[in-house]
């Protein structure tokens, strides 16, 4: 124990050299304390009491009811089921598109990851576009009258679409750690294409499988805005129940139970991801490039998985021209005519949101990528008491639903002597804080791959650790910066979950507007908001891409004419 | 301008798996005079490299002194140190370019660009890269790439030059070349150099002094020829070039009993009966198919060009390795042959048995 101590102090008094540094991560520790565990603490303690006296009440009240037992057991449903088809769904999808020689394979990838930039409306109002009681498939195509797409299956059939793109990319990545070579290793050993599929291919990628389930889960169960509008008043679900019991009953107590409840199974799916199954990964990469492609299906099965792969990109693509045409379109369902109008309202009434919107995103996204690239610099370029510690608190955020941050933040951020509620400042420090882990892992990735002397180079020249993090990290991370820039964009443009909470007069966002116009039955006005969200963030991730581009490679210290 | 380094009881000791510890680096005395280029030598695993750090200032001693002339640079961060290393994995810049990765250190100095150009190509000139200021690291080779490192050092004139292995990574004809330069470039600036390097050729070819590293520990100092010719343990003997060991018995102040041998040795300088053990280099042996005092059988023969390498199980003695000049020239043993062999006297080396 002394030993520890004494090492500890150690490490502070080497950190201590560089008071810059020392500083910047006393700051982002105490941040990380503020923003990120003391609103979860406020959700925990408001669970246990109603008006401010202890009290069990709103736990045994969700055991009573059955509200509240069929709000848990549909989102567990729910969320097992997205798993599972997403991860198939996915899974199918990085084969072919990884594996296969087949046409078209990086438009298919781009089609296919469209709807991970999409605002979190796109899916479930080209349902309601397509299969609603006014839906061009349901009503105009096949006459029905007594459909309806609200509940169970609604919910389900719109977070696949959303959610699957999530699975393929990740096991896009875990399909191409896995060298080929081995496939036909099996084959040529004697083994049938059907054994060399269950008895290698698929040994092989199963932790990674498990990992995308997991990560399909904690989405799902998080996911707030598709089970808003689709699930009904029939089929309750935790986060909209949740936020409903808050906003509708102003019951914080009853809302921070449902939250703690809806915490509980994302964090442990989170901690299995992170710690049990990310030990398991097969990585066979033998950095010699592998340009074998599979041959463990017959042409037959190769052209009828190509169009599985193709009908869903095709669905991907129609669900984002109902949202243009349903833009475009006086009353869906009704008067087909071209129309303007709606873009006229989102630029007149809607037009604060839209300005709104844009300086939260432009606010958060260099603040939440570089503390990213900070974090990851530190924790695995320095060591210091509580390292550990701070990575998981920066990571955790991943892992937190929306609605339970945004309920903490009501909580914690409500009185003076933060009293941060309705400012833009709420609503950028919840997006920073949410936003970050996905660069900070990204980061982390990249930076174990950089070999730590070239950073030594430069102290050893003459530069602080500041400056060092400056123009040597930073630069060579690029990528992950990028990304981390790019995740933060995005998000902060489609965020809702937690903002819903957050949003006030002064601040509003397009999410929110999207929402409202949904919740009055103005499709038309909700996919013109869509069309703009997507476009402001294409638009984004080009300028993003081009500005990183330009830095990192020239950074150099004084411009040479 | 350039300092001495004076290392005084120094350690490092890292916490090793299940809560031991592991002396990395074990009670280190050392006095490196200004200007001079020392090597700190060992197999990997040793502690040169930790030491070589501790200089830097990228690992803190656990315990002991490092001073540069006669200031204490302990608590100095390594940025602050005015130490310029050259890494083995030369850890270029990969953003910056031929230029500015040399001009990296002088820039961080606020030094006025006028300054920094005149510095960065005189230095660029030093070390043969005058054409290539505005390449990017990845279209150089990997010999221009250690001279990018090298000159990125030595544009800083610092106090103390350290070099961490850095010709590990070349093939070696042009290892043997860089060494030939950073020998001729210390010299020319006068800076301070500790070099660490676990090739004994190259500790040899460049050194003013050679610190033989085992276990953490100092295990022997002098100049090449001095380690060479004198090693102060069967450890450095064998580490340093190779040696044949062998069993003896002082007879008297001028011989030696080698398994009923008598071989006339300049005063082992040891009492009468004392059992011995003596280094015989390989190259110190004349063989011969009638004269000698040791009788032996070739039992393997490789020619490498220069020289023929045998080995020779010898009479009542063990297996010696021999080496024989110019093979071409005098033609080879056959394996099976029956040889005498007679030790050059002066060229053995008498250690405790």
């Amino acid at each position: 124990m002394a030993a520890v101590t004494r090492d500890a102090r150690a490490e502070l008094r080497l950190l201590a050299r560089d008071p810059l540094l020392l500083v910047l991560l006393a700051a982002i520790a105490v941040a990380i304390v503020v923003f990120v565990v003391y609103p979860l603490l406020r959700v925990l303690i408001a669970s246990f009491q109603v008006d401010g006296v202890w009290s069990l009440e709103g736990w045994t009240e969700l055991a009573d009811r059955r509200l509240y037992r069929s709000a848990l057991l549909n989102s567990l449903g729910v969320g097992a089921l997205v798993g599972v088809l997403g991860v198939v769904l996915g899974y199918l999808c990085a084969f072919v598109l990884t594996r296969l020689d087949v046409p078209g394979k990086t438009f298919l990838h781009y089609v296919t990851i469209l709807p991970i930039v999409s605002p979190p409306f796109v899916s479930a109002v080209s349902i309601l576009f397509l299969f609603g009681f006014n839906g061009l498939v349901t009503r105009q195509f096949l006459g029905l009258d007594d459909f309806s797409i609200y509940g169970f299956h609604g919910v389900v059939l719109s977070q696949v679409f959303t959610f699957a793109p999530i699975a393929y990319l990740s096991l896009r990545g875990v399909l191409a750690s896995i060298s080929p070579t081995l496939e036909d290793a099996a084959l040529n050993v004697g083994a049938t294409r059907w054994q060399t599929f269950w008895k290698v291919s698929l040994p092989l990628s199963l932790p990674g499988i498990a990992g995308a389930f997991l990560i399909v889960f904690i989405e799902s169960m998080a996911d707030f805005g598709n089970p808003l509008v689709l699930a009904g008043a029939t089929f309750p679900m935790l986060a909209p129940q949740a936020y409903l019991e808050i906003t509708g009953s102003f019951n914080l107590s009853r809302g921070a139970t449902l939250a703690i409840v809806l915490l509980i199974p994302s964090l442990s799916a989170f901690a299995i991801q992170r710690w049990y199954l990310a030990k398991r990964q097969y990585i066979t990469v033998t950095g010699k490039p592998t340009a074998s492609s599979s041959k463990i299906v017959s042409p037959a099965v190769k052209w009828l998985l190509y169009g599985i792969v193709v009908a869903f990109a095709a669905l991907v693509a129609a669900f984002y021209a109902v949202i243009l045409v349903g833009a475009f379109t006086k009353v869906w369902g009704f008067n087909y005519a071209p129309t303007l109008a709606h873009f006229a309202y989102v630029f007149d009434v809607g037009l604060q949101s839209v300005k709104d919107t844009l300086i939260v995103a432009i606010v958060t996204t260099p603040v939440s990528g570089l503390l990213g690239m900070l974090v990851a610099f530190l924790v695995v370029r320095r060591t210091f008491p509580g390292r550990t510690a701070l990575e998981f608190g920066a990571i955790l955020p991943f892992a937190v639903p929306g609605t339970v941050v945004g309920i903490g933040y009501i909580l914690a951020f409500n009185a003076p002597p933060l009293l941060l509620t309705g400012s833009l400042a709420v609503l950028v420090l919840c997006f920073v804080f949410r936003y970050v882990p996905v660069g900070i892992q990204s980061g982390i990735a990249v930076l174990r791959q950089i070999d730590p002397s070239i950073e030594e180079a430069a102290q050893n020249l003459g530069a602080d650790g500041l400056t060092t993090f400056r123009k040597v990290t930073l630069p060579l991370i690029a990528p992950a910066f990028f990304s981390g820039l790019v995740y933060a964009f995005v998000r902060a443009m489609t965020a809702i979950s937690a903002a819903i909470f957050l949003v006030s007069a002064n601040w509003n966002l397009m999410t929110v507007q999207i929402l409202n116009q949904v919740g009055s039955g103005r499709l038309g006005v909700s996919a013109a908001f869509s069309v703009v969200v997507i476009v402001v963030v294409l638009i984004a991730i080009g300028v993003i891409g081009l500005v990183v581009d330009r830095w990192s490679r020239h950074t150099t210290m004084v411009r040479h004419p | 301008m350039t300092d001495s380094i004076t290392i005084r009881g120094l350690n490092k000791i890292f916490a090793g798996p299940e809560g031991g510890t592991v002396a990395a680096v074990r009670d280190v005395d050392l006095e490196i005079g200004a200007g001079r280029l020392v090597t700190l030598l060992g197999p990997s695993g040793c502690g040169k490299t930790t030491l070589l750090r501790m200089i830097a200032g990228f690992e803190e001693p656990t315990s002991g002194d490092i001073l540069f002339g006669d200031r204490r640079m302990n608590e100095v961060p390594p940025n602050r140190r005015d130490t310029a290393m050259v890494f083995q994995s030369y850890a270029i810049f990969p953003h910056l370019d031929v230029f500015e990765n040399v001009a990296f250190g002088l820039r961080l100095r606020k030094l006025d660009g006028a300054e920094i150009e005149t510095r960065v190509n005189r230095v660029l000139g030093l070390t043969g890269l005058s054409g290539y200021a505005r390449r990017s690291p990845n279209q150089l080779s990997g010999g221009q790439q250690q001279r990018v490192a090298l000159a990125r050092s030595i544009v800083m004139e610092p106090r103390v030059l350290l070099f961490d292995e850095p010709l590990s990574n070349l093939d070696a004809k042009l290892r043997e070349q860089m060494r030939v330069e950073i020998r001729e470039l210390q010299q020319r600036v006068g800076i301070t150099a500790v070099y660490v390097t676990h090739d004994q050729v190259e500790a040899m070819s460049i050194s003013d002094e050679i610190v033989i590293m085992n276990a953490g520990a100092v295990e022997q100092r002098g100049s090449p020829h001095a380690i060479y010719a004198r090693p102060a343990s069967r450890f450095v003997a064998d580490f340093i070039g190779k040696a044949n060991f062998v069993a003896a018995t002082v007879v008297d102040a001028g011989h030696v009993d080698v398994a009923g041998h008598r071989l006339a040795l300049p005063d082992p300088g040891r009492p009468a009966g004392t059992a011995v053990t003596l280094v015989v280099r390989p190259e110190a042996v004349h063989l011969s198919v009638d004269a000698g005092l040791f009788a032996g059988t070739v039992r393997r023969v490789m020619f490498l060009g220069n020289i023929a390498e045998y080995l020779i199980g010898v009479d009542g003695v063990g297996d010696w390795l021999v080496d024989a000049p110019n093979p071409a020239e005098t033609g080879l043993f056959e394996v099976g042959a029956r040889i005498r062999l007679e030790p050059s006297p002066s060229s053995v080396h008498v250690l405790p048995a």
